[in-house]
């Protein structure tokens, strides 16, 4: 089942002289604080970013700005008349 | 709160009741749309979709849930493992209650004795691994937006030297499916509504061949209401405008090329092979297995498992309620002698399955 709500990121652990701990970020689900996992993620998160998250592991690191676009896209093609919409 | 503008924008009553408005002037004649992704099934049922189309335009499920095409030979394999002595069966929710064809399912089976554990991840099941000597075992079930997540905790499992925790590994891999399900002429549909996170690591690219051999308009929706009936909305153009396009309506996650890292793990760990799909048969490269380098993970070569083939439930048509052919209240069986509480097909068992949505949706 994918889980279609993107999750705030508030912390980000990285060890990088441990190899055997995987990065994680700390998120925030429902007001439950949760590490999800960044092996797979397609571009690294900053704080303040948001995750699309399957299985507990980050798949999409999801820019707010990229969501107010492609919602405005959305709306300009319900404003636009048939066959111009592109 | 951000998360809320996040989603809330793309539940916005007034724009989707604009985009219906574009809808039921663009659909000049019958059309079927098929949704190819469990979740985008269950999503159009709980925002009341179906409610807000034309009568012209018609939703019909595909083979979108995971659980639901696993052949009935995996799912014996992986009830049987449960049972072998000293094992840990890990896995997800899901598959707890999937029946065998022997008519046992996990939860009887854990009755019985056998440890069956579930799990919200496979981290989590490497983990029961590392915290005992017994073989745990994760049944590795689920398309593209799984498989990377499954190949970063096998290689978890390599690096940290766990040879107590091995994968079941049944992939598959949505386009050599849709192949399989277009090049079906019992099959008539219009256009295909695309995942959403299978997309976001397979890239909207990943759908050109499919809408260029087919000519089938192909458009990727994300899961909430504005999401897909824009898609709705785009596929409904193409097919007035006979164009065969790839569209994106969910840019904010998918992009062209897809999650090139997550791409290049599930290459690193997994190679393509032929899988058995329930209702769809053998498809030719439509699976992934563990390269030879995995094999101390791998439980299918430990176990010297060779794929099995056993009969369908007497009655059940959830091959072809996977394929589109028939509704569920086509089935004799729908709600009778299959409710979601002592399911006969898989497609009754999984939340994403079509029988558990016309069922918990009161559709007949």
């Amino acid at each position: 089942m994918c889980l279609a709500i993107p999750m705030r990121v508030n912390e980000i652990h990285c060890n990088q002289e441990d190899p055997l701990s995987f990065p994680v970020a700390v998120v925030d689900e429902n007001g439950l604080r949760k590490e999800v996992r960044l092996d797979i993620v397609d571009r690294w998160p900053n704080i303040g970013d948001y995750l699309i998250v399957h299985a507990g592991f980050a798949i999409h690191t999801l820019d707010p700005a990229e969501a107010a676009t492609n919602l405005k896209l959305l709306r300009e093609m319900a404003d636009n008349v048939i066959g111009t919409a592109d | 709160m951000l998360s809320e503008q996040l989603t809330e924008g793309f539940r916005d009553r007034e724009l989707a009741e604009k985009l219906t408005g574009r809808i039921r002037e663009a659909a000049t004649g019958p059309l079927r749309i098929m949704e190819v992704c469990g979740t985008h099934t269950m999503a159009i049922f709980r925002h009341g979709i179906r409610s807000l189309l034309p009568g012209e335009v018609e939703l019909i499920s595909g083979p979108g849930c995971p659980v639901c095409v696993t052949s009935g030979g995996d799912i014996d394999q992986i009830i049987d493992l449960a049972s072998v002595p000293g094992v840990i069966l890990a896995t997800f929710g899901d598959l707890v209650r999937v029946p065998g064809s022997k008519g046992k399912n996990l939860a009887e089976v854990r009755a019985a004795g056998a440890r069956v554990e579930i799990v919200y991840s496979p981290a989590d099941a490497l983990k029961i691994a590392e915290s005992t000597d017994r073989l745990v075992v994760f049944p590795a079930i689920g398309f593209e937006t799984t498989i990377p997540v499954i190949a970063a905790t096998v290689l978890e499992a390599r690096q940290k030297k766990l040879g107590n925790f091995m994968f079941l590994v049944s992939h598959k891999v949505v386009p050599p499916a849709l192949d399989a399900l277009l090049a079906d002429p019992e099959l008539a549909i219009d256009g295909l509504l695309c995942p959403g996170h299978v997309s976001a690591i397979i890239g909207a690219q990943a759908y050109q061949p499919i809408a260029e051999q087919f000519h089938i308009p192909c458009v990727i929706a994300g899961f909430e209401p504005i999401d897909i009936l824009s898609a709705i909305y785009r596929l409904v153009c193409q097919v007035r405008e006979g164009r065969a396009e790839v569209e994106n309506t969910y840019g904010r996650v998918v992009t062209t090329n897809g999650n090139a890292r997550a791409r290049k793990m599930i290459e690193a760990v997994f190679e393509p092979c032929d899988a058995d799909w329930r209702g769809l048969g053998t498809i030719p490269g439509s699976g992934l297995a563990l390269r030879d380098e995995f094999r101390a993970h791998d439980a299918g070569k430990y176990f010297a498992l060779n794929p099995i083939s056993v009969p369908e439930p007497k009655g059940c048509r959830c091959g072809e309620i996977l394929t589109g052919k028939v509704k569920p209240p086509q089935c004799p069986l729908f709600n009778t002698r299959c409710t979601p509480t002592s399911p006969v097909g898989p497609c009754m068992v999984s939340s994403e399955g079509t029988c558990a949505a016309y069922s918990k949706y009161g559709l007949s």
